[in-house]
């Protein structure tokens, strides 16, 4: 086998070999089988291939993992719940609870009538042929990781109309254990026309041993609905994450994804809009607040097919020590997406000389009469505002706090849910007074 | 109360202050003046404590404390306040929110309970009334999107709220229509009382009109080089700062 410096063929490999073995999913062997060609022609990415050239996750991961294997689920995961202070719990709405990566029927509450669940192993032919239609194996590597590797996963339907008014919850509930330390959910969300659905996904690591959450979500935005779909990320040192999300808007239909990365190793976030048709809206905003070594990597795309469509991205970061936040937005305008209006913006506060921010918009316009802007600031805090607030005899750690917290403050009013939002303030306050 | 003692000051290595001396007791105003360059707005700032400004020599007293030896926070929460020439704005910081943080933090210093919410929005309604400030603007970020004259008001506003024992009004009354800077000499004048002083710095004797003076002294060079009474800024409307600037030339020679 040539060993190419762009690819990390030695990962895939131990990849493919430990799937070897598997029993076949013969629902999903075309998806596994395309994934396998993927893996071998690519590898996984190194720092040679541009998508990933700021962000060594294969890296990491080759040295950070012993077991490439998946982990078996985690035993009394009810009792463990009780006591796990850093869950978000619902007051009103639907919750989702996987253990490694696999739904638990008996402590998720979801109704019925609003939604259809089944385990991707349990579905019709024609409804399993969707999985890996929207995010396909061949756009990143993790993708087809994911699909090579996933043993069952989610899907969920609301049908046309359904407005779901209160919040679904879905925490992944995660533990490596002797068989492996490589979870891999798989979820596909497909929302029917004029529905409506908030998602709140969670993570939550037991333990802080080294693990990898790699994650492929699919969403098919059916026309007029509208989803808004906020990710925590606030795992522990050692965890490494990746997720692919990729959302297929219809007509008049909109998407707001929030994600929120506080805590954890590596992060990297793949996240894709397809704007199919006219009149849709798609918005995404990310806020990172990293310390200590972490990494967090956020790669955007939205893709503007038809006219009249609108998209929104503010992404913001305050990074403290060494750590390190990458930021890449890409934007399409396609010929026919006249009337288009685009809007980016990064901004990042660095509060250490050796914390890095990487950051790059991508403008691909092809049509003449739209409205595009973009811009990113990285510096430091505000010298003369926390002046302004010492003056006024406000300490130099509460000023810094107030500052911080009004920097974040963009971002977390974007999220629409009160009892999610106050809970997310709540955290965000607490390493912003802390750990700074 | 404040006692400045052959103060020497510098940013970046540059002197800006060469030796200012001043005496300010409880109940006087004080007006400093001069022309642009002379080194009023940098005693204003050392006085606050902007830490880009080293103080080479010299001492200032403050009620018997070494006003230097203070972070900035400290000197306000002494009773020191500085009425900012270019108030920033502060987008994501609510009006309200961050006046109540400072009360609050100064009340802790002086170990007074904290105000409530119910309390401080009493005391914040009091005030509103002396320095005729909209109550809309306070439900804003902090001087976001405020006109000029907006900034100041909210500026003599928190003067108001806060109750410092030394007022530093830096360039209050510069860019000021005659009508907002009436209301803004309005404010501190109802703000004075026996116990409490004020230093006015300034540019034009217009804003004197308004705030009278005890003493007022002239800032040339990084040095007080005239000091006197009101009548003092009346010749200096009249004669402009050439004239100061030929009797110090005259005296150097």
């Amino acid at each position: 086998m040539t060993v190419s410096t762009k690819k990390d063929h030695k990962l895939a490999e131990i990849f493919l070999t430990g799937t070897a073995a598997m029993q076949d999913l013969p629902l999903y062997s075309n998806l596994k089988k395309s994934a396998k060609e993927v893996l071998e022609e690519s590898g996984m990415p190194t720092l040679k291939n541009e998508e990933y050239k700021y962000t060594a996750i294969s890296k990491r991961i080759s040295d950070q993992l012993t077991h490439f294997g998946t982990p078996s689920s985690i035993d009394n995961l009810q009792k463990k719940i009780q006591g796990q202070q850093e869950l978000f719990r619902l007051e009103e709405g639907y919750t989702l609870v996987c253990n490694n990566g696999i739904v638990d029927a008996h402590l998720s509450k979801i109704d019925p009538q609003l939604f259809q669940l089944q385990a991707l192993t349990e579905l019709s032919e024609e409804k399993a042929a969707q999985i890996g239609g929207i995010e396909k194996n061949e756009f990143d590597p993790f993708t087809a990781l994911n699909s090579l590797c996933f043993r069952d996963g989610i899907r969920i339907d609301i049908p046309d109309g359904k407005i779901i008014e209160k919040p679904l919850l879905l925490v992944n509930f995660v533990r490596p254990d002797e068989n492996g330390a490589c979870i891999h959910p798989r979820v596909f969300i497909q929302v029917g026309k004029n529905a409506q659905l908030t998602l709140i996904e969670q993570t939550i690591y037991l333990g802080e041993d080294p693990v990898l959450v790699n994650s492929v979500s699919e969403w098919k935005v059916g026309q007029n609905a509208h989803v808004r779909s906020y990710k925590l990320q606030d795992g522990h040192k050692k965890n490494l994450e990746v997720s692919n999300t990729r959302s297929e808007v219809q007509q008049d239909a909109s998407f707001t994804s929030i994600v929120l990365s506080l805590e954890g190793g590596m992060i990297r976030n793949n996240l894709s809009l397809d704007l199919n048709a006219s009149n849709c809206e798609g918005n995404m905003y990310g806020l990172y607040l990293l310390n200590g070594k972490t990494h967090v990597d956020n790669h955007t795309n939205v893709d503007h097919k038809k006219p009249h469509s609108e998209s929104n991205e503010l992404y913001k970061g305050i990074l403290a020590d060494q750590s390190r936040g990458v930021f890449n937005g890409k934007i399409f305008v396609r010929q026919d997406a006249q009337k288009t209006n685009a809007f980016q913006q990064n901004n990042n506060i660095l509060l250490s000389e050796d914390a890095t921010v990487n950051t790059k918009p991508q403008l691909e316009i092809w049509a003449d009469d739209v409205k595009c802007s973009h811009g990113c600031t990285t510096g430091q805090l505000d010298e003369e505002a926390l002046f302004y607030l010492r003056a006024r005899g406000i300490g130099k750690d509460a000023a810094k706090a107030l500052l911080l917290h009004a920097f974040a403050g963009e971002v977390l009013d974007q999220l629409k849910e009160e009892g999610f939002k106050e809970y997310c303030e709540k955290v965000v306050h607490a390493r912003l007074g802390g750990h700074y | 109360m404040l006692s400045i003692k052959n103060l020497h000051a510098a940013i970046e290595g540059t002197p800006i202050l060469k030796g200012i001396s001043l005496e300010i007791k409880p109940g006087e105003v004080h007006a400093i003046m001069g022309p642009n360059g002379s080194g009023k707005s940098t005693l204003a700032s050392v006085l606050a404590g902007r830490e880009e400004y080293e103080v080479t020599e010299g001492e200032v007293y403050f009620k018997g404390k070494d006003l230097l030896d203070l972070s900035p926070e400290d000197r306000a929460r002494e009773g020191v306040f500085l009425a900012f020439q270019y108030p920033v704005e502060i987008p994501g910081v609510s009006s309200t929110n961050f006046l109540r943080t400072a009360v609050n933090q100064v009340r802790e210093y002086r170990g007074q309970e904290p105000l409530d919410a119910v309390k401080f929005l009493s005391l914040m309604k009091e005030k509103m009334k002396l320095v005729e400030i909209d109550q809309k603007l306070l439900s804003r970020a902090l001087n976001e999107g405020f006109s000029g004259g907006e900034k100041k008001k909210n500026e003599i506003f928190q003067m108001a709220v806060l109750e410092p024992t030394l007022s530093i009004l830096d360039e209050t009354d510069s860019g000021l229509d005659i009508d907002a800077l009436k209301v803004v000499a309005n404010g501190v004048n109802q703000l004075k009382t026996k116990e409490n002083a004020t230093i006015v710095v300034t540019h034009y004797q217009r804003l004197l009109d308004y705030i009278i003076p005890d003493y007022v002294h002239v800032l040339f060079d990084g040095r007080i080089v005239k000091s006197g009474s009101k009548d003092l800024a009346l010749e200096l409307e009249d004669k402009g700062y050439d004239w100061i600037k030929e009797e110090i030339s005259g005296t150097t020679v």
